[in-house]
């Protein structure tokens, strides 16, 4: 049955995408309270009440952990959006903190809200006025397109490749477990219990696979920094506003003028990257470059990644070899600007600097070797992520929790074959497992299940 | 020449879909006339002398317990039964019973015969009557027009029947029958959409000529228990089958006729069921298989007649003949009737509402083979419905509709009216989302009281149904409240039944759900010594008064026992599921009015709407099983019934009630 017609206690994230001050967790749903009292330690005591702002904090009730000062209200049905008892918490802004609490709630039994399941539920729970039924099925089609085109990206594609497999996996152990039930008295050879367990043992490591890759796709939600380090005037300004294509940093020929630390945020295939130019990095006496040329240290060290840019077309000095020492450990990439002047840098102290790093030649005046470097951060930026799940990350949270689900009915049914239930047991477990990821895969009905016993198996008389 | 009488409700055919209509509307006091092809063919088992199995068995504990005839027909005619699947969990056992095939046919003319308000003829019906879109009657091949206010059709595989044996076909509606040539016809002047299926059966073999010496026998269980909630026990004789094998030489028979088999030199156009094929499908589509088992049945106890279950063929009789003898104990046997193929006229079921009557014509009810389906227990729980819901829409009431939470009836009936079918469709329980639920056992438990309400079942039955529901829950009752003492023997016994020791007392119920502990185990624990806590004043230790009431029980029935055992021992397994059920009914509660027309629904695409239009879902549930009706589209839907609803009733909020 499709997941439309559950009345259960739904949540997302209610405020946009991105940076911002404030993040809100909305929930809907009669579990609504119950949910949000496992995960909000509030200050003071008693029954809550509508329409009031509540002060304490998100904790993992797992471990114990706080995970941020928050503000919470709940709106008690039918005095609220959904007509449902609505519970919001207000968090601080930033796209780790708020999708660490949408977990929390998943974690404690919400479900992640369709598209345009809270506006749907104000209107069949009578919130929403006639007027606006025609809005609301223009909201779901639409949203309904959107979720469709996605599927054509590229990950979502290879993600339903993947679960095809895993469907594919969980429908044949299905298919032999039906046909054991529904045909005692033929003389079909079934795939043994080892080999169910088997079977099962490989779809429930992809699956877990795929579920950590989650916390590593956390680079896709939560993006990564990068500070763009080297001496002064070697074009870290101008690479700043190549790559943000726009006037950002102020550019001159007079070395050491970014004084403090500029940051800017981008996005690369898909990868966030908050991006920051500091100050030319070298022994200075100018008090004011010196704590420019601090705080660019500071930076440096917070950062996921470099870009360490050098001066193609002049030899190297002291102040890049002492910086390649700091680099040592960290991720890097180094890039040699000025390709469009003769290159003065030798190859052996090019390997010197770069490494066991990529290394890109560009220029910030011709716009040349761009695309490299853009293909070098993004690999960089993915590089050791996603090795337990085939090099295929999962993003959403919607997907981790149907794959959870998955997860935890494969399991059971390994249970139950490993206690060796009869087959109508377990089997209730492998249809949730397909049902789980129906929603991606598409529904596996009785028939398909059917077609295939009858093509594997000689049955009849 | 026009009949005098109008009917209430006219049946037309008497296999198994049409003895229950009959049965069912005459039962419940309406005036009922069934026309048959051949007054000496009631009730015959056309294919193998066989009811129940797997699914099939459930639908017949289901027909029993809303008031159908078929199991107590078996439990008086079987001379073999047996429990498929015993050592499977309670869901997914089958009953499954050989009957004598005369004697099964002639029992079910006896009671057809001797039922109050039941008129039965022989007659070849060539048209449905339909004034106004309302059926009024149906006129038969010499002329004669009888009237009744619905008609319920059960034509088999009798419209168009064309019968073959290689490559020799002739009209036929079953072997030695004759064909029913122009109903389809008129069926098809009515509007209905006609299709074409194909299904066959084996040969018959004469029992003098086959050495059973060396095959291996099959015996039914001891003793046989019985289809219907009502049978006491089973007393009359059991025989056994009898197992052999084909091989090598066979298979190369079969593939030296397949240029003169109708079925693969495209003579044959009808779809044939997949999971009842013919031997030389079997051989063709599985080549690497060696053998295949054949079950030898006797078709009855005063015949010679021998069924090969497993040899079905419509392969040229040299080659029936020759792949017979190359099997092993059928070395010099006799074929006494040649397997055969039919090809036959059925209308896709996507016509019927649930309650099996056409959207086309009122008062006009299809059951059986011609919905597409195939097996006896499968028509005979249509015809049994279609019977039902024929005389409540004389009577003008609302039609009984099983949900898929309520039965393989409900099951069945839904998949055909919502989906379709494009082959046969034969129940199975991997159909059944609610298994676990949907229990031989808990038949009674779920269908009694509605064939109760209808008339169909008796007071004495209900009488007993009714005890048996208050031992249970007492016996339930009892289970939870009485403690088992930490005694020695209590732990010797445990331990001896592979059990852990109890530390403290537990109550039965929480013994019961050990996997390891059975009912009857509980009683052999009630049986232990058990002395008093404190021993009493003169030193006697007299038997319990223990924590509870009841200790020992009363003797309940081995039924009732049963039903504890399950409710308690799967319980967890159970809850999941009627939690499952309960969502469901709520959108099976979602009623969509007959009314709406699916092209004033914005944004549906013209796939949807169409596929919409054609079926009718009676709620959200139904749209939703409806094939390529997607997640956004009953989202809109919802939407829209909502928004005209709320017009309608001036703002009010709430689903329209049927």
């Amino acid at each position: 049955m499709p997941k439309i017609f559950e009345y259960d206690t739904i949540a997302a994230v209610a405020t946009p995408t991105g940076e911002g001050g404030i993040g809100i967790i909305r929930l809907s749903g009669p579990d609504s309270i119950g949910i949000a009292e496992k995960i909000f330690k509030r200050k003071s005591s008693g029954p809550w009440e509508s329409y009031r702002l509540y002060y304490g904090h998100v904790v993992d009730p797992g471990n114990g952990e706080v995970i941020d000062e928050a503000l919470c209200v709940l709106m008690k049905g039918p005095r609220s959006y959904t007509r449902e008892d609505v519970f919001e918490i207000h968090c601080h802004g930033g796209s780790l903190v708020t999708q660490r609490v949408l977990e929390l709630v998943l974690r404690e039994g919400a479900r992640p809200a369709e598209p345009g399941e809270f506006t749907k539920r104000a209107f069949l729970n009578g919130r929403i006025d006639l007027t606006q039924a025609e809005a609301v099925i223009d909201l779901i089609r639409a949203k309904g397109q959107a979720g469709h085109s996605a599927a054509a990206d590229q990950l979502a594609g290879r993600l339903y490749s993947k679960l095809t497999e895993v469907k594919d996996r969980l429908s044949s152990v299905l298919a032999h477990s039906e046909a054991y039930i529904d045909f005692p008295e033929e003389e079909i050879e079934l795939s043994t219990r080892d080999q169910f367990l088997n079977a099962l043992s490989d779809v429930a490591a992809l699956l877990k696979g795929l579920i950590s890759s989650y916390d590593e796709g956390r680079v896709y939600r939560d993006g990564l920094s990068l500070v763009i380090v080297g001496r002064p005037n070697v074009g870290k300004s101008s690479l700043l506003n190549l790559l943000l294509r726009e006037k950002r940093a102020i550019v001159t020929s007079v070395p050491g003028t970014t004084r403090d630390v500029i940051e800017e945020y981008m996005n690369i295939r898909g990868v966030p990257l908050r991006l920051a130019d500091t100050a030319g990095i070298r022994e200075t006496e100018d008090l004011v470059e010196i704590e420019g040329v601090k705080l660019a240290r500071e930076v440096l060290k917070r950062a996921d990644i470099a870009l360490f840019v050098v001066d193609g077309s002049r030899p190297l000095t002291d102040d890049e070899w002492t910086l390649a020492e700091e680099l040592k450990g960290k991720k890097y990439i180094l890039i040699m600007n000025k390709s469009d002047l003769p290159n003065a840098l030798r190859d052996e102290d090019i390997s010197k600097l770069r490494g066991e790093m990529q290394a890109v030649s560009i220029s910030t005046i011709t716009g040349e070797g761009i695309e490299a470097l853009n293909d070098a951060i993004f690999k960089e930026a993915l590089r050791g992520k996603n090795e337990a799940s085939g090099g295929l990350v999962i993003t959403r949270a919607r997907h981790r929790d149907t794959l959870q689900k998955a997860l935890d009915s494969v399991s059971s049914s390994m249970e139950g074959i490993r206690g060796s239930l009869s087959p109508e047991f377990y089997t209730v477990d492998l249809r949730a497992a397909l049902n789980a990821i129906r929603d991606i895969v598409g529904e596996t009905t009785p028939d398909d299940i059917l077609d295939r016993i009858f093509s594997e198996f000689c049955i009849g008389k | 020449m026009k009949d005098s009488k109008i009917y209430d409700v006219i049946v037309i055919g008497s296999g198994h879909a049409g003895c229950e209509a009959s049965l069912a509307a005459a039962r419940v006091g309406l005036s009922t006339l069934c026309l048959t092809i051949n007054l000496d063919t009631i009730g015959l088992m056309s294919c193998n002398p066989a009811i129940g199995g797997l699914a099939k068995g459930h639908l017949v504990k289901e027909i029993d317990a809303l008031g159908g005839e078929m199991a107590k027909n078996t439990d008086a005619t079987g001379i073999q039964f047996r429990i498929l699947n015993a050592s499977k969990g309670p869901a997914v056992r089958g009953s499954r019973a050989q009957a004598d095939r005369t004697l099964y046919k002639n029992r079910m003319k006896t009671v057809m015969e001797s039922q109050p308000n039941l008129d039965v003829k022989q007659g070849i019906v060539d048209d449905i009557l339909v004034e106004e879109g309302h059926v009024v009657g149906v006129r038969s091949n010499i002329g004669v027009e009888y009237y009744g206010k619905s008609v319920v059709i059960t034509s088999g595989t009798f419209m168009k029947g064309l019968i073959h044996v290689g490559l020799v076909n002739y009209a036929g509606g079953r072997s030695g029958d004759l064909p029913s040539e122009k109903l389809s016809d008129s069926l098809r002047n009515l509007g209905f959409e006609i299709g074409r299926l194909k299904t066959g059966t084996c040969p018959r073999l004469d029992a003098k000529t086959i050495d059973f010496s060396n095959l291996i026998p099959q015996h039914g269980d001891e003793p046989p228990a019985p289809f219907s909630f009502s049978t006491k026990e089973i007393t009359q004789r059991q025989v056994p089958c009898y197992i052999t094998y084909t091989n090598e030489e066979t298979h190369n028979i079969i593939r030296s006729g397949l240029d003169r088999s109708p079925l693969y030199s495209g003579v044959i156009q009808g779809v044939g069921p997949r999971y009842c094929p013919s031997i030389e499908d079997k051989i063709v589509r599985f080549p690497d298989k060696i053998r295949h088992q054949i079950f030898l049945e006797p078709e009855g106890y005063a015949t010679q007649e021998i069924y090969p279950n497993g040899l079905s063929t419509s392969l040229p009789y040299d080659i029936q003949l020759k792949l017979v003898r190359s099997i092993p104990g059928l070395e010099k046997a006799e074929i006494m009737r040649p397997g055969y193929a039919i090809e036959y006229d059925f209308a896709s079921p996507t016509q019927l509402k649930p309650s099996l009557e056409t959207k086309m014509v009122k008062g006009l009810f299809f059951a059986g083979q011609i919905n597409g389906t195939s097996g006896y227990e499968e028509a005979a729980a249509q015809g049994l419905i279609a019977g039902i819901n024929a005389a409540l829409f004389v009577k003008e009431e609302e039609p009984l509709i099983i949900d898929r939470s309520e039965g393989y009836i409900g099951v069945m009936i839904d998949d055909l009216v919502t989906k379709g079918t494009s082959e046969p469709y034969r129940m199975f329980t991997s159909r059944a989302e609610y298994r676990l639920h949907l229990r031989e056992d808990n038949a009674d438990l779920r269908l009694r009281e509605k064939g109760y309400s209808i008339g169909l079942v008796s007071e004495d039955d209900y009488r007993a149904f009714t005890e048996k529901k208050r031992e249970i829950e007492a016996e339930m009752e009892r289970l939870k409240t009485v403690k088992v003492p930490v005694t020695a023997e209590v732990n010797s016994k445990l331990e001896s039944l592979n059990s852990v020791r109890i530390v403290e007392p537990i109550t039965l119920e929480n013994l019961l759900k050990r996997p390891e502990i059975r009912y009857k185990y509980l009683m052999e624990i009630a049986e232990l010594p058990h002395p008093h806590p404190d021993p009493l004043p003169d030193g006697e230790g007299k038997l319990p008064p223990l924590q509870g009431e009841g200790w020992g029980g009363d003797g309940v029935s081995k039924a009732v026992a049963e039903q504890v055992e399950i409710q308690i021992k799967y319980q967890g397994y159970i809850d999941r599921q009627m939690e499952q059920v309960e969502r469901f009914r709520k959108t099976e509660k979602m009623r969509i009015p007959d009314d709406l027309d699916y092209s004033e629904v914005p944004s549906l695409s013209r796939e949807v709407r169409d596929k919409l239009s054609k079926i009718r879902p009676l709620s959200i549930g139904q749209a939703s099983r409806i094939s390529g009706i997607t997640p956004a589209a009953l989202s809109i839907l919802m939407v829209y019934l909502k928004g005209r609803n709320r017009k309608q009733n001036g703002g009010a909020v709430g689903w329209i009630k049927a």
